[in-house]
């Protein structure tokens, strides 16, 4: 099993993908002029394999990106359309909302949606405002969507593999911090990671702390420091937002009895709420402390380091929140 | 009959083929009709946008498709769901919301959809069409098929942002898509040409270097005669072609529209220029009988008012099928 990127392990799992079907294609902006460019270098090497037809070098049109996409899959192929950003995401929004994720209902079943969106999320330092937004929330609230933000390399691979095999339309959203980060990655066709299911990425007892994308690396960090004050956390990394694993968070908190949910972007409308929602109406009575929630404040990413960082979630924020659950009453 | 129009050539018109279009339009005409007296009895919902006026634009491209050719349309689609060939009563039964409808009842008028005839769908975002239409190109040209796919859109369409990322697309990579720019006069309740700045449609498609002819799409025999010429240039590789059919919606935006917008005797005027009225004054041309015009309009309204009746009759959906078709993966459950 080789170690590896997780810009590589993508890479990989959607170049086995258009090995093993031919009607997987890859749109968006620079994906032939990747090499050495800091963009698209997820796509490196792939036209030189899959040629202009299937490595498709589009104009900066992210509507059409994603429409053609639409109509690319409805039309029987299985088109992975690569938006960059969440931000410019946001002019495809169109496409992606009253379209990809309609299609198939508002035509009562005539067709099917078999795309995957990727779009790279999170906060890169010093991207500001505009190139560092996570707004998988907006996704999760969208009915029709599958929502994926996979956390390590060998995950990248197994569940963009997945989504591609998907009949329904997929948003794929990579954490910018992530690409660079290393793991060991499964080989071969056959590695699939099924959407829904969670990771156990870390066991513990005493309280479940349910993360996602890179918000998951953080918690199991923050978890290993617990560990040095008696507190031994169970992390799940849920790897998809919807579906989400309902069972694997319930299961845990029922050994644990405490739940805290961080994540990386705006706390307010984010999903940490949601989740914590389900838990309270379905085990309100046996949780031993309320659960608890962090996110960013309700402001945009700011741009000079000391007001990023301000902005940020961070390792020593979950250690402090998770902390204060033990040492307060409740 | 002969038209010469820019560059584009014409045959003949065949008069056998002509009234089978004629035909056509008169079911569009009374199912639209229908569409609205149903909408006063409550037993259509929502609203019906109406396309009574621009028939020829619809019979006209849509003739000279093959089933296997693909459109996408807009939310002024039932003719061109017509046209193509969808079943009536399905879409009838589509419109009243009932068990049988061509998209089970979840769409209504505004969604009128048929994918076995190539019909993609109407579609209540204007210019997605479009862009998911060179989508839909791409995929025809990866699998190395000969379809068309025709694209309908309107002139309010025109001052959309992505209707001109999808002309470039279309362009750029040369893809087997014929844009129709229906052009009735009117964005909503805006008269287009108030607020559309430059030399109108054709000239906004000639600035993408895409071939561009205008027709009088009232005119059957005219449109149809540029149409074949323009399908068969995009079906034998010579990239996307545009067609801008100028035409005139002599009813609302909505059929409740009250047209209070409109310049007192517009729209009698432009009722003169109808294309089913100019159509049968050809046709009698022709030497088409009086009797047979008359007994087209018989089979029309025989047709419609049992699609009517049959749509009636047919049962509303089970509420669980609410659920259905959301996705495959992570479907909603049913609350209660």
């Amino acid at each position: 099993m080789p170690e590896m990127t997780y810009a590589d392990a993508v890479r990989e799992g959607l170049a086995e993908e258009m090995r093993r079907d031919k009607l997987v294609w890859a749109l968006g902006e620079d994906l032939s002029t990747a090499h050495g460019s800091t963009s698209a270098f997820q796509y490196h090497g792939l036209i030189d394999e899959f040629g202009p037809k299937r490595i498709v070098n589009t104009p900066i049109s992210e509507s059409t990106i994603m429409a053609a996409a639409v109509g690319a899959a409805v039309a029987g192929t299985r088109p992975v359309a690569d938006l960059r950003m969440v931000d410019f995401g946001l002019c495809a929004m169109d496409e992606l909302v009253n379209q990809a994720a309609k299609i198939r209902y508002m035509f009562g079943g005539q067709a099917r949606v078999p795309l995957v969106v990727r779009e790279a999320a999170g906060i890169r330092r010093g991207a500001a405002a505009q190139h560092s937004q996570s707004l998988e929330s907006w996704f999760v609230h969208i009915p029709g969507l599958v929502v994926v933000m996979p956390a390590t390399p060998a995950d990248g691979k197994g569940l963009l593999k997945s989504s591609i095999r998907c009949d329904d339309p997929v948003v794929f959203l990579e954490h910018k911090d992530l690409w660079t980060t290393k793991g060991y990655v499964p080989e071969g066709d056959d590695y699939l990671i099924p959407l829904g299911k969670a990771r156990i990425a870390r066991s513990g007892k005493d309280i479940t702390i349910v993360a996602w994308s890179r918000m998951a690396l953080l918690a199991t960090a923050a978890a290993d420091e617990l560990g040095k004050s008696g507190i031994e956390a169970e992390v799940i990394d849920l790897r998809t937002l919807w579906p989400w694993d309902l069972e694997a968070v319930l299961t845990s908190i029922r050994k644990t009895g405490r739940l805290f949910v961080p994540q990386e972007t705006v706390q307010v409308g984010g999903f940490a709420a949601e989740i914590i929602a389900e838990v309270i109406d379905k085990l309100g009575e046996m949780l031993k402390y309320p659960p608890k929630r962090i996110g960013a404040p309700r402001m945009p990413v700011p741009y000079s380091p000391p007001l990023e960082d301000e902005y940020r979630v961070t390792e020593k924020d979950i250690v402090a929140a998770v902390k204060a659950m033990f040492t307060q009453n409740s | 009959m002969t038209v010469n129009i820019g560059s584009v050539h014409m045959r003949t018109n065949s008069p056998d083929r002509i009234f089978r279009m004629f035909e056509t339009m008169l079911l569009i005409r009374e199912f639209e009709d229908a569409a609205h007296r149903a909408l006063q009895e409550g037993l259509v919902h929502g609203s019906v946008h109406q396309s009574i006026g621009q028939e020829a634009v619809a019979v006209g491209v849509c003739s000279n498709l093959r089933r296997d050719d693909l459109i996408y349309s807009n939310h002024r689609g039932h003719g061109h769901a017509i046209a193509k060939g969808a079943n009536l009563i399905a879409m009838m039964k589509e419109l009243f919301g009932r068990v049988g409808g061509t998209n089970g009842g979840k769409g209504g008028s505004m969604h009128i959809a048929d994918f076995s005839v190539g019909m993609l769908g109407a579609n209540g975002i204007l210019a997605d069409g479009l862009t998911m239409g060179v989508g839909a190109a791409q995929a025809v040209a990866l699998k190395g098929e000969d379809k068309v796919v025709g694209v309908f859109v309107g002139d309010g369409t025109t001052n959309r942002g992505p209707f001109y990322e999808g002309l470039n697309w279309a362009k750029v990579f040369n893809l087997p898509v014929l844009i129709i720019c229906e052009d009735n006069a009117y964005a909503s309740s805006t008269l287009t040409k108030v607020v559309t700045a430059g030399g109108g449609p054709a000239s906004r498609a000639r600035a993408f270097d895409i071939p561009a002819v205008t027709v009088d799409g009232n005119d059957l025999c005219a449109i149809e005669a540029v149409a074949t010429e323009l399908i068969k240039k995009v079906r034998s590789g010579e990239g996307p072609q545009f067609l801008h059919a100028k035409t005139y919606r002599v009813k609302g935006h909505v059929s409740r529209d009250v047209l209070a917008y409109r310049a007192k005797g517009e729209t009698e005027i432009h009722w003169q220029q109808e294309p089913i009225g100019r159509c049968e004054k050809w046709l009698i041309g022709q030497d088409v009988t009086s009797e047979a015009i008359a007994q087209a309009h018989a089979s029309a309204k025989a047709a419609i008012a049992e699609a009517v009746e049959l749509a009636k009759a047919a049962p509303f959906p089970d509420a669980m099928l609410a659920y259905e078709d959301v996705q495959d993966v992570g479907a909603p459950q049913c609350r209660k």
